[in-house]
């Protein structure tokens, strides 16, 4: 089901050296057509339709028409997503809507800070078993071994 | 030929790859170099945010066992996830590292929860689980979560941490003093003309399984929607081979049923809905066929039946006329109406399961949404049909192909040590390459937190070893880099030569484009070795012919062309898969026994022979492009 760009809606993210759809996309699919300013799928059937390109696009001038070889036409699922939910419109062939919408995350966006929390690592500490705060945040005293 | 600068990045840690393994290792590492003051690089071929299988988002997490006891059901131990996860593997698994993963997982999902994953949960905030070892969650942004805190870890570093996107890893680099030793890689900019060397103390390998190595079932617009991402493409194996590192269970590769063509995921209709597959006479094919699966006692008989095993069934059925298989999503409903009597609640219960039936598909499948819709089918109306889907090499899933890596000094077996150069949890054959998540062979049903825990666990292996390698440095000759320089770039020099010589670029005697390299060694693989094309059948005979036409595909390597950075990604991409696919072909053929049926089976061996309980591992010589079979001993340790 490979992404599209619609022509009217794509500014070409406003001639930065790379587009907001170039920059996700995670096999390298979204080009940037500099004299036009507009973005294009340079190769639709590697296209996994992962809509990571239409949930990131600014201008929401990106959507999915699903792979012709063995979807029939007319439907659609198209995302709106938030800073902490997603929500989706599913359209089908007959025309009929759903409508949901799911939590994503339950943080702010950049607050994650791993370590905070935590003592500093020791490095005496290489040599033992546990990983970063471990025991403690598993809610066991000890990791499990097999008495040999 | 256009001018390509040269970039050395000089480093402690080398991370090559940041889906779900790569940032568990940047956390990880990151906490324990701090304050050593080791540098950390991580080096991923997309942007982290959304690169691995885990991009799109996943609706589960299918490993945790709850040993605080704080989960709605299923409280587990690592001893029970061994037994289960041995015998989903018909007897053959590495125990100690699937004991690792189990005894650790718990810490990195408590992590994803901290972060912000929405982990589903009841009202005493126990975390619910839909089946022995599988949490509920909102994953839609999983992904980026666990992208956040490896790049908030890496930053923790100033600038002793760096992260660098868009570089696609070709080779690994040898020591030249120390030859049997792993000094770094060598890549390139996928967005502009740079030649990247990396020189590290020491190198973790992460960039996942492989899919494309067998031939997907949609070949037109539909090629890219394999059920795994078609950008995950064996370097990893590849990398190890060439480094003359040892891989194991290369003949075990997943064929994972699915809802066909959208490859939308099966587990939460399974275990949370407890929704009824069947075939086309509405009859179960888990089961049906006592006498013909007797053959694969005992572990044919386990509960829950084996993957390999209900994947048989399914054959079995198909190959009876009793194909096509329907999950039947519409009876969840017909069920409610029988158990709950008061419409009210029964309008509730089935609102609910629509919204969880559709977040499972829109959190990770998205396509399988719109498949729905796009047939006009209302799942709490009409059933969709299953398929059995291409088969992937996905050493995280169901699944043990990947390298032979040493296990935790408490648990690994004695026999296995010489096996290793030195004693670090998961290095592999080569010093001072590790790997982890898909990368690492026999060690099954890690899935997303299993790679996760499993990054962490060689994030802090390699600080280990990079403290105790303090005083080594890299020897890389700049003769050697020149010619990695012009290994890497000769597919683009090679197009640039010989394209003038016809009228149409892409039709020329001279060279093969990556495309049609990836489609011949798909034919091939599928065809002989055993893929979807002969519903997984295959036989010494066929492997034989199959081996001899991958050997002139290897030789024709050399005659890639790539017309930009794209395609040279693409012909480097491709390369890889193709030592996937012949190390898995030569230990097909070494393999005389049908040990998983369901994932392929051989006609001329068509049982489960115990006296083969063994792992069968393969190397490769880059020079003399020699293979080597050899077998290590199965032992268990629960």
């Amino acid at each position: 089901m490979p992404s599209f760009v619609m022509t009217e809606k794509c500014d070409g993210c406003k001639g930065q050296d790379k587009t907001a759809c170039m920059y996700i996309c995670p096999n390298d699919l979204m080009m940037l057509d500099k004299e036009k300013m507009k973005a294009y799928n340079q190769e639709p059937n590697y296209c996994w339709e992962c809509y990571c390109c239409v949930k990131i696009c600014p201008q929401q001038a990106m959507d999915v028409r699903s792979y012709q070889d063995f979807v029939p036409m007319g439907a659609a699922s198209t995302p709106l997503r938030g800073s902490q939910d997603i929500m989706w419109t599913i359209k089908f062939r007959d025309g009929r809507l759903k409508r949901f919408k799911y939590q994503t995350r339950t943080t702010d966006e950049g607050s994650i800070k791993p370590f905070d929390g935590f003592p500093e690592a020791n490095p005496a500490d290489l040599n033992n078993l546990f990983l970063l705060g471990e025991p403690d945040i598993m809610g066991i005293k000890e990791l499990p071994t097999v008495k040999k | 030929m256009r001018d390509f600068a040269t970039q050395v990045v000089e480093t402690d840690v080398l991370i090559l790859g940041g889906g779900m393994s790569g940032c568990g290792a940047a956390v990880e590492a990151a906490y324990w170099a701090k304050p050593l003051g080791l540098k950390v690089t991580l080096i991923d071929k997309a942007a982290i945010d959304r690169s691995g299988p885990v991009a799109m988002g996943l609706s589960a997490i299918n490993t945790y066992m709850g040993m605080d006891g704080k989960v709605t059901q299923n409280s587990r131990m690592p001893e029970r996830f061994v037994e289960y996860v041995t015998n989903d593997q018909m007897g053959i698994m590495r125990q100690d590292m699937v004991y690792d993963i189990a005894r650790h997982v718990d810490s990195s999902v408590k992590h994803f929860d901290k972060w912000g994953l929405p982990i589903w949960k009841d009202e005493a905030g126990n975390y619910t689980k839909s089946g022995e070892w599988q949490v509920m969650i909102s994953g839609e942004s999983y992904k980026i979560i666990v992208a956040e805190a490896a790049k908030a870890a890496i930053g923790a570093l100033g600038d002793k941490g760096e992260i660098m996107e868009r570089v696609m890893i070709t080779h690994l680099l040898k020591d030249e003093k120390e030859t049997d030793r792993i000094a770094g890689a060598v890549g390139f900019s996928v967005r502009e003309d740079k030649f990247y060397v990396f020189k590290a103390k020491v190198t973790i390998a992460l960039m996942g399984g492989a899919v494309h190595v067998f031939r997907p079932r949609s070949q037109g617009e539909g090629f890219g929607r394999s059920w795994m991402p078609p950008f995950v493409n064996g370097s990893v194996y590849a990398l190890v081979l060439e480094a003359g590192g040892e891989l194991t269970q290369m003949d075990n590769t997943f064929v994972p049923p699915r809802f066909k063509d959208s490859y939308g995921p099966v587990g939460t209709f399974f275990l949370l809905f407890k929704t009824p597959a069947l075939n086309a006479y509405d009859e179960p094919y888990v089961g049906a066929y006592p006498n013909e699966v007797a053959a694969w006692a005992p572990y044919a008989n386990a509960k829950p039946t084996p993957t390999p095993m209900r994947n048989y069934e399914m054959i079995l059925c198909a190959k009876e006329g009793k194909a096509p298989f329907m999950m039947h999503t519409e009876r969840v409903v017909e069920r409610f109406k029988k158990e709950i009597s008061d419409p009210k609640e029964l309008k509730k219960k089935i609102k609910m399961y629509e919204m969880e039936a559709w977040e499972d598909f829109l959190d990770m499948t998205i396509q399988g949404a719109t498949n729905w819709a796009a047939h006009n089918v209302d799942p709490l109306e009409k059933p969709m049909e299953l398929q059995l889907s291409d088969s992937v090499f996905i050493g995280s899933h169901a699944c043990s192909c990947g390298s032979w890596c040493c296990g935790p000094e408490d648990l690994m077996p004695a026999e296995y040590k010489d096996s290793f150069p030195a004693q670090y949890n998961c290095m592999t054959t080569v010093k001072g390459l590790f790997t982890a998540g898909c990368g690492v062979g026999a060690c099954a049903h890690k899935f997303s937190s299993g790679s996760h825990v499993q990054g962490r666990i060689v994030g802090k292996s390699v600080v280990r070893f990079a403290n105790d390698n303090k005083g080594y440095v890299p020897t890389v000759s700049d003769a050697t880099i020149a010619k990695y320089k012009e290994t890497v770039l000769r597919p683009m020099a090679l197009y640039e030569e010989k394209k003038g010589f016809t009228t149409q670029s892409d039709v020329n005697p001279d060279y093969i484009s990556p495309h049609n390299y990836l489609f011949r060694l798909q034919k091939i693989m599928g065809e002989y070795a055993g893929g979807w094309e002969t519903l997984y059948g295959t036989s010494d005979k066929q492997l034989e012919i199959g081996i001899w036409k991958l050997g002139m595909l290897g030789e024709d390597t050399e005659k890639l062309a790539a017309k930009d950075l794209h395609e040279l990604m693409r012909a480097w991409e491709a390369y890889h898969r193709y030592l996937v696919g012949e190390a898995c072909a030569r230990t097909r053929l070494a393999r005389k026994e049908s040990r998983w049926p369901g994932y392929y089976y051989k006609y001329d061996y068509l049982k489960l022979d115990d006296s083969q309980r063994n792992f069968i591992n393969v190397k490769y010589d880059v020079n003399t492009k020699e293979w080597t079979l050899l077998t290590r001993p199965m032992i268990e340790i629960v």
